[in-house]
């Protein structure tokens, strides 16, 4: 019989292995839990997730780069790849409750948490077909008039790609498939899951599993809304044109960063680069908030790129300097100069560990 | 303006003593006797004390008032005044509205005006716009969906809601199937696919075939064939439409309306109504047929030109990931196959190119290459005259495209007591851009190796390298979609290949599986949103045995912004 307690050390000894590139290890880790009784929703969401969740963080803190991340995400997913065929085809539990679709935002690398949501929902009896990252909003609609869902579960976990999801999700509902969005690009709260009109929201696999049970009612196409008609504050233009000025605004940022800190003009190209992707990180959670109306999504970006920096060893003040910059070149537009300034208080407010030692 | 202007102002009922017509008194009762419009005295308890012509034609007095105007008497009024409002009813299958005005002793004169025109005519307008707005409904909702069981489902349950007590649609048979939606007014949908006979239903089997409909009436409901009464419907069933669903061309089935002797039968308006229906909801399933038909034609004809999906073979990992140029297609100009050899002592073939220009066209020729290079396996150990033949079949084909790839034939060959296995490659470039090794101390290599690209000039001369790989080391193929991606923070510049070259000396001892997806995602990051060439990468990888040092000594230079 399968039980659903695992022993307490085994996320620490699959980290071990994941983290090492020890595939071999990794997957003899799961099958030996298997063979011993846990049971598979139980590995996937108390074992394999936490380790997920904790690559997350050793690369946060800088203890792993990015391209760590990337092999130790491959070898997780190697185990879940393991778990997902580990029974006998007989032993498993054949689909009979209805058909869903799981789904990356476009753009969106992280397929992590959805393959998991796959996985727990097909142990719960779903035929789900699975899309993975980077699906581009044309296939997932094609894929919807061919197959005909109970409901799409979209995931995201970078709350930039919020607002190719949006259209996502109008684009879903308006051939009435429902939208059930999840990931950490929603927020803790799934507040920005109902700003952009998607039919529900679950905070984990779990949560997920418990709406598709309840039963999703499917949206009315004839209502199709616009982008504007969720979020009206849109009309202002000032996410548009934030969002298309990118290039020009980050140039620019760089430019006057330059006049006010001789020592960047001394740059090697490598850090100049960096630089670069740091302005134009700030500028699109800048037009992500702007989007949203909502202050959370751009200060907490900023407070945890501080944090990063300062594991790194670099003064977050920088931040607040790219801040100014950025308010000055756009002065005329009183919404993003607000956020601009909330940033800045946030940066302000934000304990930094390293500073107050 | 109210009809109550239309009373006569000068009423007076006349003075007459009790019993006996008054109709003779006084000449003022000549005033209403003869009036257009029916007309009744009713005394102070309810009883009709006189009445015109008008009034006798349409009722006999003696039945008594109308309840519905014996209610309004019995209401107080004060004195002397005409009641304010009109009260309405029916009188004789017509419809009346009753003014009344003060009559003689405390008697009422009741003036009926007829509405029964302008009433059906409201009505008439009601219903015209119910169906109007039920047909753009429907429309609506038919026109969003592209997938035939959904417009079906919406097709049968709009039709039991709005026009019928059930209703069945018939799609033209699957084999010898027929799918069959079942819906119940205000009750759930189902699906099923049965093996039916259509000639059981009078009818049916000329409306899947496209012939004009039978009038309901000619449609005896007790021949009706159990398989058309949705499951959970009860009680006979009354009255039947059968109308065919026209579709483009094509039938696309056939819609049975259902209403149960509860309810009254279809009217002929109804029946008109129901074939409209029909054919909004036949445009639309036919079109959601023919997108099912071409979708299920395009993965048919696409599944020989989508990259195989890799895995390890004889001890040596594969792995690649292809992104078309074309967002909204699965293939391009790109390819890349793996071709295991027989044995692990045998090589494995792998090849990676790309086509000038994109999108289906440069898929086609795509296509043809591989099976080209497929039927070349045989030679395949020499990569000269590989591409000597395919460049000469390029030539003689009516393509007038051209094609750089790498050939690269990998073997892994066991170490002797203790010593670890090594792959052994022999990469040959074709005008292709050079294979990139990446070593286990994070070093980054191409590999010098030339040719020149097939399919443009009569001869190929190349030149191959031999490179051997060990644990934890990869060689990654990829095509000029990744170095020529354009965009950046900065917006108008090329990822270029030193931006590839320093993202992978990150990418020592990673999983072949990694290391394609981490450079796909570096490039797609760098376009942001922007247009881009196909995009192919493909790993070969020596796995890394044991484990690998946690933190590599790479020093990651991150962002500072002062």
């Amino acid at each position: 019989m399968s039980h659903p307690t695992v022993p307490a050390e085994l996320p620490d000894q699959l980290w071990e292995a994941v983290a090492d590139g020890d595939e071999h290890t990794a997957v003899d880790i799961v099958h030996r839990a298997l063979a011993d009784g846990a049971d598979e929703e139980t590995l996937l969401l108390e074992v394999i997730a936490p380790v997920q969740r904790r690559i997350g963080t050793e690369w946060a803190a800088d203890r792993i780069s990015v391209a760590q991340e990337h092999a130790a995400t491959a070898i997780n997913e190697r185990v879940v790849g393991f778990l997902a065929h580990a029974r006998p085809e007989g032993e498993r539990r054949a689909p009979d409750r209805g058909r869903v679709t799981v789904s990356c935002i476009d753009g969106e690398w992280h397929a992590f948490p959805a393959r998991l949501v796959t996985e727990v929902l097909r142990l719960r009896g779903w035929r789900v077909d699975y899309l993975g990252a980077q699906t581009p909003t044309a296939h997932l609609i094609a894929h919807l008039h061919c197959t005909n869902p109970d409901a799409v579960l979209l995931s995201g976990s970078i709350p930039t790609h919020l607002p190719t999801a949006h259209s996502a999700i109008t684009a879903c509902q308006a051939i009435g498939v429902p939208v059930l969005a999840g990931g950490r690009a929603f927020g803790p709260d799934g507040r920005r899951a109902r700003a952009l009109g998607a039919d529900e929201w679950a905070a984990d696999a779990r949560g997920a599993a418990a709406v598709l049970e309840a039963g999703l009612a499917q949206p009315c196409p004839t209502a199709i809304r616009q982008a504007t008609d969720d979020l009206p504050h849109l009309d202002d233009q000032e996410y548009t044109m934030v969002a298309q000025s990118r290039p020009q605004l980050v140039k620019q940022t760089l430019v006057d960063l330059e006049d006010r800190f001789p020592a960047v003009r001394g740059y090697g190209d490598a850090q100049r680069e960096r630089t670069v992707e740091d302005i134009a990180h700030i500028v699109d959670f800048l037009a992500t908030a702007l989007y949203l109306d909502e202050p959370d999504v751009f200060t907490a970006f900023l407070t945890w790129t501080a944090d990063i920096l300062e594991a790194r060893h670099v003064p977050a003040r920088s931040l607040t300097a790219g801040l100014d910059i950025l308010a000055v070149q756009l002065r005329d537009f009183p919404r993003t100069v607000r956020l601009l300034h909330a940033g800045t208080a946030a940066l302000r407010d934000h304990p930094v560990p390293g500073i107050r030692a | 303006m109210g009809y109550a202007q239309r009373v006569p102002p000068f009423v007076i009922s006349s003075s007459g003593a009790s019993g006996g017509t008054r109709g003779g008194g006084v000449s003022v009762s000549a005033a209403w006797s003869n009036a257009p419009y029916p007309v009744l005295v009713v005394g102070g308890d309810g009883d009709v004390v006189d009445a015109n012509e008008a009034a006798r034609t349409l009722f006999p007095p003696a039945e008594g008032l109308p309840p519905w105007l014996a209610d309004a008497h019995r209401r107080p009024r004060a004195s002397g005044t005409p009641e304010q409002g009109v009260v309405s009813g029916t009188v004789a299958g017509r419809s009346f509205e009753a003014y009344s005005s003060p009559g003689e002793g405390g008697e009422v004169v009741w003036w009926l005006v007829e509405d029964t025109g302008h009433r059906l005519a409201e009505e008439a307008l009601r219903t015209e716009r119910e169906r109007t707005e039920l047909l753009e409904e429907i429309s609506g909702v038919l026109l969003s969906s592209l997938n035939v069981d959904r417009c079906a489902e919406v097709t049968a349950r709009t039709a039991a809601d709005h026009l019928a007590d059930a209703a069945v649609v018939v799609a033209p048979a699957q084999g010898r199937r027929h799918p069959l939606t079942y819906a119940r007014a205000g009750g759930a949908v189902t699906q099923t696919l049965a093996r039916v006979d259509p000639s059981s239903v009078p009818g049916l089997a000329e409306a899947l075939q496209g012939f004009p409909p039978v009038p309901t009436r000619w449609i005896d409901p007790e021949e009706l064939a159990d398989w058309l009464i949705p499951p959970g419907f009860d009680g006979p069933i009354d009255s039947v439409i059968i109308a065919p669903l026209p579709g483009h061309g094509i039938p696309a089935g056939a819609l049975i309306l259902l209403r149960s002797s509860t309810h009254r039968a279809f009217t002929d308006g109804e029946e008109a109504f129901a074939h409209l229906f029909a054919a909004r909801a036949g445009a639309a399933l036919s079109a959601a047929h023919l997108y099912a038909e071409q979708a299920s034609i395009t993965a048919t004809l696409l599944q020989e030109l989508l990259p195989p999906r890799l895995e390890r073979v004889h001890g040596v990992e594969y792995a690649g990931v292809y992104r078309p140029s074309q967002d909204h297609e699965d293939v391009g100009g790109d390819f890349y196959d793996v071709h295991p050899g027989a044995d692990a002592s045998q090589d494995t073939f792998v090849v990676l190119g790309d086509v000038a220009g994109k999108g289906l066209q440069a898929a086609a020729l795509t296509g043809k290459i591989r099976s080209v290079l497929q039927a070349l396996l045989p030679l395949s150990g020499d990569h000269q005259q590989v591409l000597t033949l395919l460049n000469d079949a390029l030539l003689t084909s009516h393509h007038t495209r051209y094609a750089s790839l790498v050939l690269a034939s990998v073997r892994r060959s066991e170490g002797s007591e203790g010593a670890e296995g090594q792959v052994r490659l022999r990469l040959t470039s074709a005008g292709h851009l050079p294979p990139l090794i990446i070593r286990a101390d994070g070093r980054v290599e191409p590999v010098d190796t030339l040719g020149q690209i097939v399919g443009a000039l009569p001869k190929v001369t190349a030149h191959s390298v031999d490179v051997v790989l060990a644990p934890g080391e990869t060689c990654l193929l990829y095509t000029d979609g990744i170095t020529d991606a354009h965009g950046g923070p900065l917006g108008e510049e090329l990822y270029g290949e030193h931006r590839l070259r320093h993202a992978l000396r990150e990418c020592a001892r990673m999983p072949a599986k990694a290391v394609v997806e981490h450079v796909q995602m570096l490039a797609a990051q760098w376009l942001g949103g922007g247009r881009h060439d196909d995009m192919a990468t493909l790993a070969i990888t020596n796995p890394a045995t044991g484990r690998s040092t946690r933190r590599t000594a790479h020093g990651h230079d991150t962002g500072t912004t002062a």
